[in-house]
């Protein structure tokens, strides 16, 4: 019984993903492009050698931790669309605070700025949590808007308060608060691969043991089943939700903040949200909010962004197809009632051929 | 033959791997009231669920009017003169009466609903047949009856000649009951054909010219109700012999273990729960009656801690328990039942033993400096579901996927196990099958019988009936009357439920 | 500056930033008062930008003035299709509104810049467009004294259209049949299903109407005001237009009104300039304030008990 759910767990994300290099290849074809040389060439453009491996790597980091902050949030029952806003936040709070503590000793400055950078994330998304909890207000909406917000204010706050005059860009940190060290760069073939990569490792491994083990994480998922149910048992709804946002928060925040520190060292005014925090959505829906499975749903689209740089590097076939695979993935995740059924069907043919096998349900 | 308006033959209806009807045969004739008597999940449902379009026989044939009648959609059935009037409303409650009657048929005037044509023949119906509706009122303002009324005038304003009412009864007063037999009699008499749905015996016998009983989606009979007793339909229905009786032992009534003095509660801004006083004495259980939305719900969240009170003050055990939280509630002694297990009382993805602590999870020993202790979750469960007989696969399988009666033990298991001194049941045996009723009411008197407090809150007059010590008539927010079950009848209770004030009652009796 | 002069250009580009706001706006009016959420609108603006645009390049000398025009139909027939998928996923597939909603953002972007790229020669956005839409100046009305000049000279005639085609909405679900139908499957889809009411029928047209409008929105926002198709072309007006909606109560008039104000909101910034007191006001608040304001308003005035019954909700034959 649970090893058929499991398999059947698994089978829905494969054919999705099946499906939708499908999509993709069908559309190379409609345009006159080799989807066989492209994939190949994505492939080896993202795992291909320890380079590019190391970038595939130090990618995933942000998409493993802003979807495990999309995942927290929806066991709970909400919708926390405010990944990107939340990522940003925490982007900004460990640039700001790296910027401004200079002098404290290394490991201090690093963990300093990824809790500032965390605790913005967290209360960004908590703004929500509060306003749902409270008032019921959409977090749908309320994280939207709050995206916006973040994007407008901190484009605001770089240009006026960490740039110098008629720049775009703060100044990068001091290069003992980056995450990215000679050791690693010698390693991975001066890639960008950095120490954030183990520390999403380990948080996955926390927010597991998290749902699974304690007492918060119970409550979250109860009150995200069936939060009637939850309020009639004695459980504080409220504070739920409330925590179980905040804790999403400081997830996307940590990502943004890893990536400040660990990738950009610094942070420039941006036109549109960080793709990341809805890639981050993608990744989570993939892999059922799973927690394991978000790192191997991570490293899919991580390996398919990266390898996608070099598909345009190496032909003419604009690198936007791998964005167009990723979408279509998710698309059939979210159809997987289509699978689910013709599955559910064909496990039925087979109960009827062995009618030992079967079960009084 | 030639008046046989509707004629099912051979129906079978086949769910997955769940024979739902299994060859059953109706005739019905023009003009005539048709009871369709049978437990819960017997099988009436998924029948006329065929009779109105909404599914689709496995095999079998319907006759309509003598031509055989592919329905494949309510449309069709619609077209064919049915009219179903479903136990759970279908009505749209952001919508007014009048929307909600011509809906699917609206009649035009230049691409706009034409709502003055349509007023007008409304009002037509409801004359001819005594329909009191309100056209502009909101379906959300109006009251159940009304809602029912507006269901009806649905199917006559779609010029049915068949009306299905589905347990149409379940949720009126004994007035708004009567009321509709009035209105079943007079459709009837202008030739309309009736498919009465209930497993309700006394308002078979007072309606209905003849009842075909089904069981386990079988048809077991059918007999003309003017011949047949109340007793031999019941057996029919069940299968074997009814035992109303249960056993009550003698107990020690004297302490009260529960008290609510002047209490009041608003919901929605009005004031649900008006100046109640309640005692439930040790031994003793308590069923309150009444009519749906008369603040049995409001009164249960009032005491369970999930609405706050207005005024008035709620003991345990001469403690002061109002202005808690609902877990602090619980830890004093007060366990519930609520109506509503799939949505309430469990959480259906997770499992048994996992519901099973949902009132305990957060305590020592199962929750240690924030961790859980899954071994011992998992080792409880195995031991409540041997001691409360919960059918199941493993204590990990899902609630979900338990059946109804076996959902309502793990409810019932994890309430009772609480050991509290009130256990509050609501609705307990709402939907589940014979034999875990007779279950859940000999645990139910095992608590009092074991010197504790019970207060049962059931719209089921046998359940209240048969169960209770005492009696007591909550109408609009208030008790209006206690009543002795030993020598009180539904009729004598009903008038109490209607809102009849005992006293002017004694009044006219003395 | 007189004050006239300043209150028509305040008037002037309200409106001209209202109208894709109000055309998508009205859009997720459709799609959710049929029970399907929608927050797909910034995907269905950006296919209309896209394919709006790449008419009018392509078309444009053909044409001539009316070219903008007529991208706005394509725009809208393009959000249509491109709707067609979020109405398959909800609808018949049962998908998750929300996701598939979200698929509709996340896959609008690539394909419409991927496409970009194989039309103009690898790059990422699109030369700027020759025939764009102007302002308009009502004969005869703009001679009215004061008013006219305010209201009806050198305005957005487009937006006039959109609000009028507020209106028509309006009278669409509260007076027509179809509109009655429409909305009840998005209240009780159960209920209207026994009334023999195709639910899956008008739930495809309530999303499928919503696509037209917002690849109009879309393409009003590409034909007026950025002139050309680029990622950033589209960058959260169909979140804005969502939350007009809301702010609206779900009905188009409201809707219609919130994207008016949405409109003034997002032309402060560049109105700010022209008037004193808030010439000194720092330009980040202007722009925060369209998206705060929709919070507090949320808020303080709406829990969420408007929303159709069941919107968001699939509905499931027989259950």
């Amino acid at each position: 019984m649970l090893h058929s759910r499991s398999l059947k767990g698994l089978a829905v994300p494969l054919i999705s993903i099946a499906a939708g290099f499908i999509i993709g290849a069908i559309l190379m074809l409609m345009f006159g492009y080799d989807p066989i040389q492209n994939y190949q060439n994505l492939f080896i453009g993202s795992l291909g050698d320890i380079y590019s491996l190391g970038e595939t790597l130090r990618n995933m980091t942000p998409l493993i931790l802003t979807a495990l902050g999309f995942a927290v949030s929806s066991k709970a029952g909400f919708f926390n669309i405010g990944g990107p806003g939340q990522y940003l936040m925490g982007w900004f709070g460990a640039i700001v605070f790296a910027l401004n503590f200079p002098n404290l000793p290394t490991v201090l400055l690093i963990i300093g700025s990824l809790v500032c950078g965390a605790l913005l994330g967290g209360i960004w998304s908590l703004i929500a949590g509060f306003l749902r909890a409270y008032f019921g207000t959409s977090e749908v909406i309320t994280t939207i808007m709050l995206n916006y917000i973040a994007l407008y204010f901190i484009n605001f706050a770089v240009k006026n308060w960490l740039a110098s005059k008629g720049s775009d860009s703060s100044p990068n940190i001091v290069k003992k608060a980056s995450l990215n060290t000679e050791f690693l760069q010698k390693l991975t073939n001066n890639s960008t691969f950095n120490w954030g990569f183990f520390i999403a490792l380990i948080t996955v491994f926390v927010i597991w043991i998290y749902f699974n083990k304690t007492r918060s994480g119970f409550e979250v998922r109860s009150v995200g089943l069936n939060e009637v149910a939850s309020l009639y048992a004695g459980v504080n709804v409220k504070r739920t939700i409330v925590v179980a946002m905040l804790v999403s928060g400081l997830l996307a925040g940590l990502g943004g903040a890893i990536d400040g520190l660990g990738n950009f060292q610094n942070i420039s005014v941006s036109n549109n949200l960080p793709s990341v925090g809805f890639n981050g959505m993608a990744v989570a829906l993939l892999a059922a909010e799973n927690p394991i499975g978000i790192i191997f749903a991570a490293l899919l689209f991580s390996a398919l962004q990266i390898g996608g740089l070099s598909i345009s590097v190496y032909s003419n076939t604009p690198s936007e197809i791998v964005d167009i695979v990723i979408a279509s993935i998710i698309f059939f995740v979210g159809i997987k009632y289509v699978f689910e059924a013709a599955l559910a069907k064909n496990w039925r043919k087979k109960q009827r051929k062995t009618p030992d096998g079967g079960m009084d349900k | 033959m030639e008046n046989d308006i509707v004629q099912m033959k051979n129906i079978t209806k086949i769910f997955g791997s769940y024979k739902a009807n299994d060859n059953i045969s109706l005739k019905l004739k023009k003009g005539e009231i048709l009871a369709l008597l049978g437990e819960n999940g017997a099988g009436k449902s998924t029948l006329m669920g065929m009779l109105s379009g909404l599914l689709k026989p496995t095999s079998g044939e319907i006759i309509i009017n003598g031509k055989p009648a592919k329905m494949e959609n309510p449309r069709e059935a619609k077209a064919l003169g049915i009219g179903m009037v479903h136990q759970h409303f279908m009505l749209i409650p952001a919508f007014s009466v009048l929307e909600n009657i011509i809906l699917g048929d609206e009649p035009l005037k230049a691409g706009r609903i034409d709502y003055k044509k349509a007023a007008k023949d409304i009002e037509f119906l409801a004359g001819k047949y005594h329909l009191e509706i309100d056209l502009n009122a909101k379906v959300s303002d109006i009251t159940v009856g009304m809602q029912q009324r507006v269901e009806i005038m649905k199917a006559l304003y779609r010029k049915a000649n068949v009306f299905i009412f589905d347990e149409p009864t379940a949720a009126l007063t004994p007035q708004e009951i009567s009321q509709l037999m009035k209105i079943t009699h007079a459709l009837s008499e202008e030739g309309k054909s009736i498919i009465f749905i209930t497993h309700k015996l006394k308002e078979i016998k007072e309606v209905a010219d003849r009842c075909v009983v089904i069981r386990m989606g079988k048809v077991i009979d059918s007999v003309r109700v003017a011949e047949t007793k109340e007793a031999a339909l019941a057996e029919m229905m069940v299968g074997h012999k009814v035992n109303f009786a249960i056993d009550k032992k003698e107990v020690n009534q004297e302490k009260d273990i529960f008290k609510i003095e002047k209490l009041s509660v608003e919901a929605h801004g009005q004031l649900k729960i008006k100046n109640l006083d309640l005692t439930v004495h040790s031994g003793e259980i308590v069923g309150v009656a009444g009519v749906d939305g008369n603040g049995q719900s409001e009164l249960i969240e009032a005491v369970t801690g999930l609405r706050k009170c207005k005024t008035g003050t709620i003991m345990l055990n001469g403690k002061k328990i109002q202005h808690q939280s609902a877990r602090k509630i619980a830890e004093a002694g007060i366990s519930c039942i609520p109506e509503d297990r799939q949505n309430v009382g469990l959480i259906l993805p997770l499992t048994i033993s996992e519901n099973l602590v949902l009132k305990s999870y957060y305590k020592k020993p199962i929750s240690n400096k924030g961790f859980l202790n899954y071994k011992k979750i998992n080792e409880d469960g195995r031991r409540m579901i041997k001691q409360f007989d919960i059918r199941s696969q493993s204590e990990k399988e899902l609630v979900g996927d338990l059946s109804g009666g076996n959902q309502q033990k793990v409810v019932v298991a994890r309430e009772i196990s609480a050991q509290p001194d009130l256990l509050i049941a609501a609705n307990p045996t709402r939907g589940v099958d014979i034999g875990a009723i007779e279950y859940i009411h000999e645990k139910i008197m095992e608590q009092r019988n074991a010197g504790h407090g019970v207060l049962l809150v059931s719209f089921e007059l046998e359940e209240i009936l048969k169960l209770s010590d005492r009696v007591v008539v909550m109408h609009e927010g208030q008790i209006v009357g206690e009543i002795d079950p030993r020598d009180t009848s539904s009729e004598e209770l009903g008038m109490l439920m209607a809102g009849k004030q005992q006293a002017e009652e004694m009044g006219e009796i003395s | 500056m007189s004050l006239s002069t300043i209150l028509m250009t305040v008037f002037s580009t309200t409106l001209i930033y209202a109208a894709p706001l109000i055309f998508t706006a009205l859009g997720g009016t459709f799609s959710e008062r049929s029970g399907v959420v929608n927050v797909g609108l910034e995907g269905m603006m950006i296919v209309g930008a896209f394919s709006s645009t790449v008419f009018n390049l392509s078309f444009g000398n053909v044409f001539g003035a009316g070219t903008p025009w007529i991208s706005l139909l394509i725009g809208g027939f393009f959000g249509l299709l491109f709707s067609l998928l979020h109405a398959v996923a909800t609808v018949t597939y049962r998908a998750d509104h929300i996701i598939s909603g979200t698929v509709l953002n996340l896959m609008a972007p690539a394909l419409c810049v991927f496409l970009t790229r194989i039309f103009y020669n690898g790059k990422g956005q699109t030369p700027v467009i020759d025939q764009s839409m102007g302002n308009f100046t009502f004969p005869g009305l703009a001679n009215i004294p004061f008013i006219g000049k305010i209201l009806f000279t050198r305005t957005s005639l487009i937006a006039y259209l959109a609000i009028f085609v507020g209106g028509a909405s309006w009278f669409f679900l509260y007076r027509t049949n179809i509109g009655l139908r429409l909305r009840s499957v998005g209240e009780n889809p159960a209920a209207a299903d026994t009334l023999g009411i195709n639910v899956a029928k008008y739930r495809y047209i309530g999303v499928l109407i919503s696509g037209a409008l917002g690849g109009v929105g879309g393409a009003v926002m590409a034909q007026s005001i950025t002139l050309n198709f680029s990622a950033s072309t589209i960058s959260g007006q169909g979140f804005m237009s969502l939350a007009a909606m809301i702010f609206g109560k779900w009905n188009p008039m409201g809707a219609t009104g919130a994207a008016i104000f949405f409109g003034l909101a997002q032309s402060l910034p560049i109105i700010g300039g022209y008037i004193p007191i808030l010439s000194h006001v720092d330009s980040v608040w202007f722009q925060i304030a369209p998206y705060a304001i929709t919070i507090i308003v949320l808020v303080i005035f709406l829990g969420k008990a408007v929303a159709p019954a069941a919107d968001g909700r699939n509905y499931i034959k027989g259950k």
